[in-house]
């Protein structure tokens, strides 16, 4: 059981990167593993602040 | 496998498809296969991909699994992240996708199905996927910059100016011609409008969900959101057969065409969160979902292609839009053959989140094969459609007349037949009072779509659910695509704007934030109404402007390449790129030409601006017109069209002569190749880091 879940949030991860969602784990693990100095955004502003880039620039939707 | 097995394997795929390509283009007469056309097509991109984007990375730019890419070297966990190639894959090719190749085959089929499966299997091969491979090679190797900044510092700031003006204009035309294909679709359609207007209500139900109820649990809401979209689907059933409700929802050309505008300008200056990101997750898997439904429908039916090889339409007096096969054919295949958006998309987030720069090859190239035979999928589905059914949907109003008995007799005139009874039934079956010239060819493609899957699923019975399913999921594509769009539109206009005015390009301030929203809704939303009260139909004005744009943005790409490729020193591969940028600049300045001053008036802008007003003033309106003022709107309008065509038409011309002015600087040596590459850097280098 616990395996199956393992492998059902790893394929939702796929799922989620593929789709474009702001990936908030990764970035988190990048912050610890990188500046841990820093202190890291937190999730609702991390997803607010990704989401406005994504929408500001041509080239995330095509026709 | 051994070379000598490698070498029949290769040998057999290559034979295959040759041997398609040859029965496709000498078969006339006798009803073929769509057999033959996927064969033809799959052979040919596993040859191309095998041997020709070998050729591109190992030769051209040399492409090394051990050079650091900007994933790895600016990784921030954000934009930057080392990602996983078929992971970027998906993600290239869910952005990538769009109307587009669903669309242009749809129209160009009007041409038989041989000029269109050509030119998309030829085109991509040696020019979308070359393009979409070559500009996102240049990006990794520059630190991910956008298409915009590399024609700039390639070429020079003229070329960068001229391409970031018509980024603009291509937006313009873009969402306008889509909203148009939208419109028609839903047009005195109360299932269909229900459907389509029930997925924004829901993408914000969605966006709250995430933001407020379980944030960032972006599958659980996607599966909600999806249970949904199928919830709409029968709701828009039960109003289209409630006869109170019917009309309510059974809405005009023009009140749609205002919806649709009130809806871009919504999602312009409405949070992203709330209406923009939560369609684009549902736009996503609706995507992948249809793409691969697609493909199995039609390896499962296999149809056969109703539509002759080539029709007599190929003169140039076709109804769906005008124009002869060349250069029209392929103007109006863009998408699926060569895209000049996607050098956008290659130059955006992809090269952020390369692992290995070899990953580029699968990416660009193999990303734009898949997209190809998407477009070969939906030209299969409408040339499976019988040729009198597929020009009934597809020419407009003053081609057919309004009803069954009108059209059968029109397509009988152009030799095709038509059952005006067996039309009607075929609108009954699909939940639509008619059929008949719904031009766009997204109700076509619906209608191809539902013959397919109700072969394969559920039977006659299940073809309105599946017609309806498949307008929604166009509209979905297409609305994606136009909110996104106008929003990107507006913060383009901020940038140029704060040049007139500064406080114009604060991105927070509302008053700047409405005003540059609404006035760049007005413009697109002007070519959307005129299209919407065109009595040709709107699609023939609009559809080439868009395919003419587009093909425009993809010469600027291949002249950004070819400046890449020279400036490596490897001129000599400098054919790969300069051989499809000479066909598009052929194409796009002979159908530029055609549109502007061809002596038709179904075709040339200005002789249809002389006719309308010789008309007007001689008192006889022209047919579809009802007053002076109409007649002096469509003239203006002409005018316009005819000034947007050659506004395409001269950005080609600036930027192909600073191109060519740099490359012969660089050729004869008075100016050195300067690579503005990032310095090469081992991974070993990274690898404690």
């Amino acid at each position: 059981m616990r395996v199956a879940f393992h492998w059902l949030g790893r394929a939702g991860a796929i799922v989620r990167r593929v789709i474009g969602a702001p990936d908030y784990e990764c970035y988190l693990a990048h912050m610890r593993a990188r500046h841990p100095e820093c202190v890291p955004l937190s999730k609702e502003r991390f997803i607010m602040t990704q989401l406005q880039a994504k929408y500001e620039r041509p080239g995330s939707r095509c026709c | 496998m051994s070379r000598v097995g490698s070498a029949i394997v290769w040998s057999i795929i290559a034979v295959a498809g040759a041997g398609a390509l040859a029965w496709l283009a000498l078969s006339h007469g006798e009803t073929i296969n769509a057999a033959w056309l996927l064969t033809a097509a799959v052979c040919s991109y596993l040859v191309a991909y095998r041997f020709y984007s070998k050729l591109i990375a190992s030769k051209v730019f040399a492409l090394d699994p051990n050079r650091v890419t900007p994933a790895e070297r600016l990784n921030d966990g954000r934009d930057y992240v080392p990602t996983n190639r078929w992971i970027v894959f998906g993600h290239h090719f869910a952005a990538i996708a769009g109307p587009g190749p669903l669309v242009g085959p749809t129209l160009a089929a009007q041409f038989g199905f041989l000029p269109g499966a050509i030119w998309i299997i030829v085109g991509v091969v040696l020019g979308g996927a070359v393009q979409d491979f070559v500009i996102l090679a240049s990006s990794v190797r520059r630190n991910g910059k956008t298409l915009g900044q590399m024609a700039k510092e390639e070429i020079g700031p003229v070329a960068g100016y001229t391409a970031l003006v018509a980024v603009l204009g291509i937006m313009i035309v873009l969402i306008a011609v889509l909203g148009l294909v939208v419109v028609n679709a839903l047009r005195s359609s109360p299932w269909g409008t229900v459907t389509i207007g029930l997925t924004i209500p829901i993408a914000m139900f969605m966006g709250i969900y995430l933001r407020w109820i379980r944030p960032g649990r972006v599958l659980e809401a996607s599966a909600i959101g999806l249970v949904l979209l199928a919830f709409a689907l029968f709701a828009g059933r039960g109003v289209a057969d409630n006869a109170g409700l019917a009309p309510m929802f059974t809405l005009s050309g023009v009140t749609l065409a205002i919806a649709v505008m009130v809806y871009g300008f919504a999602a312009s200056v409405l949070p992203v969160w709330l209406l923009l990101a939560p369609r684009d997750y549902l736009s996503a898997f609706v995507k992948i979902g249809v793409v691969i439904a697609l493909a199995l429908g039609i390896a499962f039916v296999l149809p056969p292609l109703n539509m002759p090889a080539l029709t007599r339409f190929t003169d140039g007096t076709g109804p769906v839009f005008a124009g002869k096969v060349f250069p029209f054919a392929f103007i109006t295949i863009a998408c699926g053959a060569i895209s000049g958006f996607h050098a956008l998309i290659s130059s955006g987030t992809t090269p952020k989140l390369l692992e290995r720069e070899t990953d580029a090859r699968m990416i660009g190239y193999g990303g734009m094969l898949v997209e190809s035979l998407v477009a070969i999928m939906a030209l299969i589905a409408a040339c499976a459609l019988t040729p009198g059914v597929y020009f009934a949907i597809n020419a407009p109003a003053s081609a057919i007349g309004t009803t069954a008995a009108s059209a059968a007799v029109a397509v009988q005139h152009w030799g095709f037949t038509l059952n005006p009874a067996e039309m009607t039934q075929l609108a009954q079956q699909v939940g639509e009072k008619t059929l008949l010239s719904r031009t766009g060819g997204a109700p076509s493609l619906a209608v191809g779509m539902a013959h397919l899957f109700s072969r394969a699923l559920g039977g006659s019975e299940a073809m309105a659910l599946w017609y309806h399913f498949a307008i929604m999921f166009e509209a979905l594509f297409i609305l994606t695509t136009l909110d996104a769009g106008t929003r990107v539109g507006r913060f383009m206009l901020q940038d140029l704007g704060k040049h007139v005015w500064e406080p114009l390009g604060r991105v927070s301030w509302y008053p700047a934030v409405l005003i540059t929203s609404a006035v760049f809704v007005a413009m697109w939303g002007h070519f959307l109404y005129q299209g919407v009260i065109d009595p040709l139909g709107g699609i023939n004005s609009l559809w080439p402007l868009f395919g003419i744009s587009n093909q425009l943005l993809a010469a600027v790409a291949l002249c950004v390449g070819t400046t890449v490729i020279i400036k490596m020193g490897r001129a000599r591969y400098a054919p790969v790129t300069l051989l499809p940028l000479a066909w598009l600049v052929i194409v796009t300045m002979s159908a530029g030409w055609a549109k502007i001053f061809s002596p038709d008036p179904k075709l040339g802008f200005l002789s249809h601006a002389a006719i309308v007003r010789a008309a007007a003033a001689a008192g006889t309106l022209p047919p579809g017109v009802k007053t002076v003022s109409d007649a002096s709107r469509m003239a203006f309008n002409d005018y316009l069209d005819a000034a947007v065509a050659a506004f395409f038409m001269i950005s080609v011309v600036v930027i192909l002569a600073d191109s060519v002015r740099e490359w012969a600087a660089v050729l004869r040596g008075r100016k050195p190749a300067t690579s503005t590459e990032a310095p090469f850097q081992a991974r070993v280098a990274v690898a404690g880091d």
